[in-house]
C-alpha cells in the first residue's frame, strides 16, 4: 500500500519556483493498480518520481507499507520496488538477459535462480525465452523492447510498481495488446502500482481508479465509472471527452448487464413438437438450443411449425457469442455488425450463461447517468 | 640512396631505438589514461569545472612541443630531471590529456538520460552505472581519444631525442646533424610506421572491448 500524505514538490528557489505538485493527499491499496491522469505538466511524473526518491520531497510524506521513504536507504528501496519507463531505457550493452537480471544481480541472487526467473517473465510476456534470451536490445521491434521493460522491472517480484507511461512508445495497436496481456499478469500477479499516462483511454481501461491531477493538485479521485458517469468539474468533464456516455460502454462487462439463466432454453435432444408446444405456452419469440451447456444456435416457433425432429438439427446457428467479461463496447459493435437485437453470453469455457439484449444495456446505462441527468436538468 | 642497405647495416641500433621509441610512448600513454580518464568522468558531475578543465588541457595542446621542453627544463632541473626520459615521458603525458579527458567527457555525457534514469530507478549505486552503463557505452569513444592520443605522441617522442630521451628521433636528429640522408629518411620510416600499426591496433583494442549489444546498435544507424 502506498500512502501519500499531503505531498508538495517546489522547483527552484527563490523567485522562480514551480510547484508542481501541491498538496497531494491519496492511497493506492495493495494490488490496486491506479493512473494518473492529467494533461502535460500537471505532475504526474514528479510524484511518481518521490515515491522511489528519484527526486526528493518538498513537504508532506510518502508512506510504502506503513514506512516512510524518507527514513528509508534510497537505493534499497527503488530495488525494491519495480520502476519502468516511457523511454523503456533498455541497457543496449547487454543482452535481454542481463537487462531482466539486473536487479536480481543487485539483490544478489543466484545465477541459477535469476535465469529461471528471467525465462519465466519472457514466457509471461510471450517472448520466447530461447530466441530472445541472448539477443540485445536493438535487435528488437518497440513492442519486444516495451515488454522486456516490463519484465526487467517485475524481475525481483517487487510488491510495488512504479510505471511511467511505459506503453506510451509504441503504435496504438500494439499498445493495445500490450496492455491487455499487462492486465492480464496483472490479474495474477495483483501488484499495487502507480501507473502515469496522459491518455485518456489507457486511464480508464488500465485503472482500477483514476487520480485525475491539473496544475499539481489532485481534482478527483475515483473509480473509471463514476469519473466518467460523474466528472465533478467542467475540467474533468472536458478532459474525459463529451463523448464519455460512450467511454462508460468500454468498462462496463457484459456480466453485469446480463440476463442470467433466462427460461427461454431448451435442451438439443428435445422434440421440434414438444419445444413448439413450450414456446406458444409461453409467448417466448425464440429459444436458446444448447447442447452439453453450449449455446448452439436459436429457433423460432415459424421455423418449428412443420417438423418433426430433434430441435438440434434445425437450430439456426449464432454468427457469435461473447463472453460475460466482454465490455459492452463490443457487444454493441457485434450486434450493429450482425444485425442482431440479442446475444448469447458465455463462460471462459464457452457455456452458456445468459442474453444480453440492447435493452438490458440501455436500462443499466439509464440508471447510472440518472443522476447524472437529474443535476444537470 | 640505399634505405634497405641502412637498415641491414643498422638492424639493432634500428631495433633498439624502436624498443625504446614504444616504451615511451606506451608509458606516456598508461600514465596519462590513469589520470585522464577519472578527470573526465569527475568533470561530468561538474559543468563550470569542466569548462576550465577542458581549457587548460587545450593550452596545454596548443603549445608547440619544442616550447614545452624548454618551459619543463628549468621547472625539472631542480630535481635532476632536466633532460632525459623523464621529462619526455612528462610533456607527452600532458599533450595526451586534452583528446583522452575531451572524449571521455564528451562520451559520458552522451550517455542518453533514460539509462541512467533506469539505472537509478532499478536501484543501482552510482558505481555500479558508471561500471555496468556509463563506461561500456562510453569505451569506444574513450578509446578512440587514445588512439589520438597514442599516434600523436609517436610523433612528439620523435622530436623529444632533442632533449635526450632516446627512440628513433635519435635518426632523425643525428642524420641531420651528419647530414646522412639514410638515416634521416630510416628514421621518419620507422616512425611512420609505428603509427600506422599503433593506429590499427587501436582500432582493433576498440572492436575487441566494445559490446556487441553497442556495434549491433551502430550498424544499424548508418
Ligand atoms: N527538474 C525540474 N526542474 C524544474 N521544474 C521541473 C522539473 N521537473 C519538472 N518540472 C516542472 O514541474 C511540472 C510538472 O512536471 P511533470 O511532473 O514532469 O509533469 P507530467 O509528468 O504530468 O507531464 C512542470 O511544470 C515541469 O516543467
Ligand atoms: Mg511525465
Amino acid at each position: 500500500m502506498i500512502q501519500y500524505e499531503k505531498v508538495t514538490k517546489i522547483f527552484g528557489t527563490g523567485e522562480d519556483t514551480v510547484t508542481a505538485v501541491d498538496n497531494v493527499t491519496l492511497d493506492i491499496d495493495k494490488g490496486k493498480l491506479v493512473t494518473f491522469l492529467g494533461p502535460s505538466g500537471c505532475g504526474k511524473t514528479t510524484l511518481l518520481r518521490m515515491t522511489n526518491r528519484l527526486l526528493n520531497i518538498s513537504s508532506g510524506k510518502i508512506i510504502i507499507n506503513g514506512k516512510n521513504v524518507m527514513e528509508m536507504d534510497p537505493v534499497k528501496l527503488r530495488q525494491s520496488i519495480g520502476y519502468a519507463i516511457q523511454q523503456i531505457g533498455l541497457f543496449p550493452n547487454k543482452t535481454i538477459y542481463e537487462n531482466i537480471a539486473t536487479v536480481p544481480r543487485l539483490l544478489k541472487w543466484d545465477e541459477k535462480r535469476t535465469s529461471e526467473r528471467a525465462d519465466e517473465l519472457l514466457d509471461m510476456l510471450r517472448l520466447e525465452p530461447s530466441s530472445f534470451r541472448d539477443r540485445y536490445p536493438v535487435e528488437l521491434s518497440g513492442g519486444q523492447q516495451q515488454r522486456v521493460g516490463v519484465a526487467r522491472c517485475l524481475a525481483a517480484d517487487p510488491e510495488i510498481l512504479l510505471m511511467d507511461e511505459p506503453f506510451g512508445a509504441i503504435d496504438p495497436i500494439n499498445r493495445e495488446v500490450i496492455q491487455n496481456e499487462f492486465l492480464r499478469i496483472q490479474g495474477k500477479l495483483k501488484k499495487t502500482i502507480a501507473f502515469v499516462t496522459h491518455d485518456i483511454h489507457e486511464a480508464i481501461k488500465m485503472g482500477d481508479r483514476i487520480a485525475i491531477f491539473q496544475g499539481g493538485k489532485l481534482v478527483q479521485y475515483d473509480t473509471p465509472e463514476i469519473i466518467l458517469t460523474q466528472p465533478r468539474n467542467q475540467y474533468i468533464a472536458d478532459f474525459v471527452g463529451a463523448d464519455r456516455a460512450l467511454k462508460v460502454l468500454g468498462i462496463i462487462r457484459c456480466r453485469e448487464v446480463m440476463e442470467k439463466s433466462p427460461p427461454n432454453v431448451v435442451q438439443g435432444s428435445m422434440n421440434t413438437k414438444e419445444v413448439l408446444k413450450m414456446m406458444e405456452e409461453h409467448n417466448w419469440k425464440h429459444a436458446v438450443v444448447l447442447l452439453k451447456s453450449r449455446p448452439i444456435g436459436y429457433v423460432t416457433p415459424k421455423a418449428l411449425k412443420y417438423e418433426d425432429t430433434e430441435v438440434r438439427e434445425i437450430a439456426r446457428p449464432y454468427p457469435v457469442t461473447v463472453e460475460e467479461g466482454s465490455v459492452l463496447r463490443d457487444v454493441m459493435s457485434h450486434m450493429l455488425m450482425y444485425d442482431m437485437r440479442v446475444i448469447c453470453v458465455t463462460d471462459e469455457e464457452e457455456r452458456f450463461t445468459g442474453l444480453v439484449s440492447l435493452n438490458h444495456i440501455q436500462k443499466h446505462l439509464i440508471d447510472i447517468y440518472a443522476e447524472d441527468m437529474r443535476e444537470n436538468v | 640512396m640505399d634505405i634497405i642497405g641502412f637498415f641491414q647495416n643498422n638492424y639493432e641500433r634500428t631495433l633498439l631505438l624502436t624498443w625504446e621509441h614504444v616504451w615511451i610512448v606506451a608509458l606516456s600513454v598508461f600514465l596519462a589514461t590513469l589520470i585522464g580518464v577519472p578527470i573526465g568522468i569527475a568533470i561530468t558531475r561538474n559543468q563550470k569545472a569542466a569548462a576550465k578543465v577542458i581549457n587548460s588541457a587545450n593550452v596545454l595542446m596548443t603549445t608547440p612541443s619544442i616550447a614545452l621542453f624548454g618551459l619543463m627544463l628549468p621547472i625539472l632541473a631542480v630535481f635532476g630531471f632536466g633532460l632525459g626520459k623523464v621529462p619526455a615521458v612528462i610533456a607527452l603525458v600532458l599533450y595526451s590529456q586534452l583528446p583522452i579527458i575531451r572524449n571521455t567527457y564528451i562520451a559520458i555525457k552522451n550517455v542518453p538520460p533514460e539509462l541512467i534514469d533506469a539505472g537509478k530507478g532499478l536501484g543501482m549505486s552510482s558505481w555500479r552505472r558508471l561500471r555496468e552503463i556509463e563506461i561500456p557505452l562510453a569505451i569506444p569513444v574513450i578509446i578512440a581519444g587514445l588512439r589520438t592520443a597514442a599516434v600523436m605522441n609517436i610523433g612528439i617522442a620523435a622530436i623529444a631525442a632533442y632533449i635526450g630521451a632516446g627512440g628513433l628521433g635519435v635518426f632523425i636528429q643525428q642524420g641531420i646533424a651528419r647530414v646522412y640522408d639514410e638515416m634521416i629518411i630510416g628514421g621518419a620510416i620507422m616512425v611512420s610506421l609505428l603509427a600506422i600499426l599503433v593506429d590499427a591496433g587501436m582500432a582493433l583494442l576498440e572492436r575487441l572491448v566494445t559490446s556487441k549489444g553497442i556495434k549491433l546498435e551502430k550498424a544499424l544507424k548508418s
